[in-house]
Formats: C-alpha cells, structure tokens, sequence
C-alpha cells in the first residue's frame, strides 16, 4: 500500500508567530523571537534565552471546562488542532468518529502542570493534589484531548523520540490513513518552559549560555556553542489524496518520502545513520538527490551533530549541492513541535518559491552547505526535505512534495 | 456555635474552581435535579471536586458514593450529612 497521503490543514503556534499567517510572515521575513524567559525568572540558571509563544491566552480560545485539566503545551495544541480543521474545512462534527484519529508526539509531557501539583504536595500534602495530574502531565495527554475535544475516536497514539518524534507521528499517521483510516491530525506541539522543565533541559547539557538572543544559537556558525529551547510547534490535517480530491480540499503538498534509524552504539566507529534517513526517505519517495530542492535542516548548533549533519547532506547532494535552511534560528530548537514545524513552514515554502532564510549566523566554510542566510531566496521548489534528530539517537526525514 | 452547611452556591462555586464549566452549560439555571454528567462533569471532575470540598470543609467522603452521585442535590445531602456527622 503506498496510496498518496497529503496535508490539507495547518494549525500554528510558534514562537515568531501565533497562527499560520503571522509565522510564515515573520519566518520569510527573517523576524526571530528568541529572547530572555519572561514565564519565570531565570537569573539563577546558566541559561536564560528562549524562544516564547507571545500573546497566547488559553481563555479567549477554550471553555472553562478545560483549563483547570491542561499544561500550557496542551492548549496550544488544542488551538492549533482548532485551526488546522478550520484550515482544511473539516468539521469534525460532520464525519463519522472512527474515521478520525490523532498521532503526536511529545518529548516531555505537561511539564508546568506537573510543576505546580509537585509543590502543592510537598508544601501542602496530597489532599491538595488535582486529580487531573493523573492525565495532565502526561506524553499522551495531547493526543486525548484533542481527540476528546473534536470526537475523534479512530486509530491514535503519541510517539516519543525527542525532536525526531515531530516527524515519526507524521509517518504514523501516513500508515494509518493508507490502512484506511481517513483522516488523522498529527504534528507536536511542546512546551516546557518553567523551573522543572528548565532545569531537566539543563541537564541534556547541549543548552547555549550565550545571553544575547543574536548570538546564542547558531547552527552551522563556527561560534555555535549549543542551542535555544523553544515551545510551541505545528498541527497538520492529513488526509489520503484520493479523498481529498473528493471533498474538493486545497491540498498543500504530499508526504512523499519518509525515513528513520538510530546512531550506532557510542564508540563503535560506525557512521552516524542520518544519512541514511535520508537515503530512506529518497528512496520511499522514488525521488534522486537531484529532485530535492530545498533542506530545512535539524541544526543542532552543536559542532560535532553540526559536523554530521553536513556531512550526511553532502554525501547525499554533493558539496553545496542544495539549499539548506534552519527557520528554527528564529524560534529555538522545539522539542518534538520543531519538526512539524518545519513541515508547516517548508509546505509554504512551496506554494510561495521562496526559502526562508537561517538568521544570525554565518555559515563556517568548511561544512560545504549551500545555506540560505541573511534574506529568503526565492526559487522553484517542488520538493522539501525535512530532518530532525531526537536526543539518544533517533534520525528522521520526511520528504513533501507539492 | 452553628454547623457549617453545604448549598447548591457553594458547590457550584467549587465545581466551578476545580473543572470549569462546559461550553452551554447555565450553572445559574435550576440544576439541582439535572443529572452531573449531563452537566458535563464525569468522575474525575467529580473526585477532583470532591477533594475540593474535603479540604475546605475538613470532612472525608465516600469516593464511590461520591462519583455515583448522580445529581447536585444528592451530592450536597451526602456533604450535608458527613457535616452533620462531624466527619
């Protein structure tokens, strides 16, 4: 079964934008929004700077009945999963409810939720503690809810695989709808910025201590010296073509192609397996390294997960061989919502023939990579190539094509 | 000194703190006799409310008792009665 799968919605938050059109407007503009955290008060941690979802009030979006039992990151993606119906003319209501799902992925759960109820139990005891906990911090806990929320009761589930997860729920949800399934939201939104979250992404040790928002990530730059955390990220509507031909959707491009490994054991000399993610998902897509026309790439900003991922991109396309861009130099690096992220912005990308710029840095010489930097380059693009790599390991790489 | 007793305005106060209210749903109509599920509240809400009122009030209930309660006005004799009973 290879039937076409394609994206019909897109629902956004991030943190250069709240909704699709603010964010593709500032990400083709270059405008970032990483900045010092204002959630909470960070002067006692090494790192200070991250990338925030602005101007977000859960109320003027959800009823009553929900914020009592939701993290911020549920929230958002229940008002990204909102708008990506609404962007593919679907009303939930008027489908029948198996023939809707939900896959996302989540990389830490309901961090800030969880946060809150800890305090309550050792300041007060567990009387005081919400019964909701028992779902609100959980990896799962988008999933249900959205499924709850737009009476989808069809195949689901949530992936977790650190940032890569944003792009394996995708694929789920492409094995889904090709076994018949017809409709699945899928994508990530993640969000985990308070003191327990801060302190658990501390301790991945990859965060930049850099204090000023221009400087402190810079993937592909010879000053990269880790990266910023961002929350937010993207809801997309997927649906088979077929259907959607039927139902008269605006289609914004198909998945095509998708790959996955993991990383050899550390020390065992073996190449890293994002190359071969890529190859992957080439090969799925029946696509050669020529078709592609566009990278948006993981960007690490660390110089040794820099350094593969040059490689693996020059091996695959020759030595600045296609354009690449990390439109995450504007928001921070978003867990398991900087993916779909990317598929959103890439997806746009398409439509418009412009690539949207990496902000901040300049590209070191010796990593080879064509980097679309300073201002979008507009160019006829028919195919995107989306990486991500998950922490411990995971590489995934989806290919879109319009 | 007088027994602290439980009314429909206190529930609803605590209904509302703990779990919010469903979109179409008046709390201010006459619901004493409405069904708590179909004012949208399900076990959880329930245990979450009614720990709610274990704490302000100091007084254990029965969570069996406490989720089966299909109506406010059940739930409030079931509060009333563990106040009267000073547990």
């Amino acid at each position: 079964m290879s039937a076409p799968v394609v994206v019909t919605g897109l629902g956004v938050t991030a943190p250069n934008g709240l909704g699709t059109r603010d964010f593709w407007s500032a990400t083709r503009e270059g405008r970032g929004a990483i900045g010092r955290i204002t959630r909470f008060d960070p002067g006692q941690y090494p790192a200070r700077l991250a990338g925030e979802v602005p101007g977000f009030e859960a109320k003027q979006h959800l009823p009553s009945r929900l914020l009592p039992q939701t993290d911020r990151m549920t929230r958002l993606a229940l008002v990204a999963a909102d708008w990506a119906l609404g962007d593919a003319r679907v009303d939930p209501r008027e489908l029948p409810e198996f023939d809707m799902g939900v896959v996302t992925a989540s990389a830490s759960g309901g961090f800030e939720f969880g946060q809150g109820e800890l305090e309550n139990l050792w300041s007060r005891g567990s009387q005081y503690v919400s019964a909701y906990q028992s779902f609100a911090w959980f990896y799962a806990v988008n999933s249900g809810q959205i499924s709850i929320r737009n009476g989808m009761k069809g195949p689901s589930g949530v992936v977790v695989s650190d940032q890569a997860g944003g792009l394996d729920a995708v694929a789920q949800a492409r094995r889904l709808i090709r076994k018949g399934t017809p409709l699945i939201i899928s994508g990530a939104v993640d969000a985990s910025i308070c003191p327990w979250g801060w302190v658990a992404q501390l301790a991945g040790g990859r965060l930049s201590t850099v204090d000023d928002p221009a400087r402190a990530y810079l993937p592909f730059d010879a000053g990269a010296a880790g990266y910023v955390p961002g929350e937010g990220g993207a809801l997309l509507v997927l649906e088979s073509a077929e259907r959607a031909r039927a139902r008269g959707a605006r289609v914004y491009g198909e998945v095509a192609g998708y790959g996955a490994t993991i990383d050899p054991r550390p020390g065992s000399g073996r190449e890293p397996g994002l190359r071969k993610a890529i190859e992957l998902a080439l090969a799925d897509a029946g696509c050669a390294p020529g078709d592609v026309d566009v990278v948006f790439a993981d960007a690490a900003a660390d110089p040794e997960l820099d350094r593969i991922e040059a490689a693996a991109i020059g091996d695959v396309f020759g030595r600045r061989g296609v354009p690449v861009t990390a439109p995450k130099s504007m928001t921070g690096r978003l867990y398991s919502g900087a993916a779909p992220l990317d598929l959103a912005a890439a997806l746009l990308a398409m439509a418009e023939g412009v690539i949207p710029p990496t902000i901040n840095i300049e590209p070191a010489p010796g990593y080879g990579l064509d980097l679309v930097v300073g201002a979008a380059r507009e160019t006829e693009l028919r195919t995107a190539l989306v990486l991500a790599r998950g922490y411990g390991g995971f590489n995934s790489a989806v290919l879109l094509r319009r | 000194m007088t027994i602290a007793t439980f009314a429909l305005e206190d529930l609803k106060r605590i209904l509302l703190e703990g779990a919010g209210a469903d979109e179409g749903v008046d709390l201010d109509a006459d619901i004493l006799d409405t069904r708590l599920d179909d004012l949208g509240y399900e076990s959880l809400a329930l245990l979450e409310t009614g720990s709610r009122i274990e704490r302000e009030y100091g007084i254990s209930l029965d969570e069996s008792a406490l989720i089966e309660a299909p109506t406010p006005r059940v739930l409030i004799d079931l509060v009333n009665a563990q106040l009267a009973a000073g547990v």
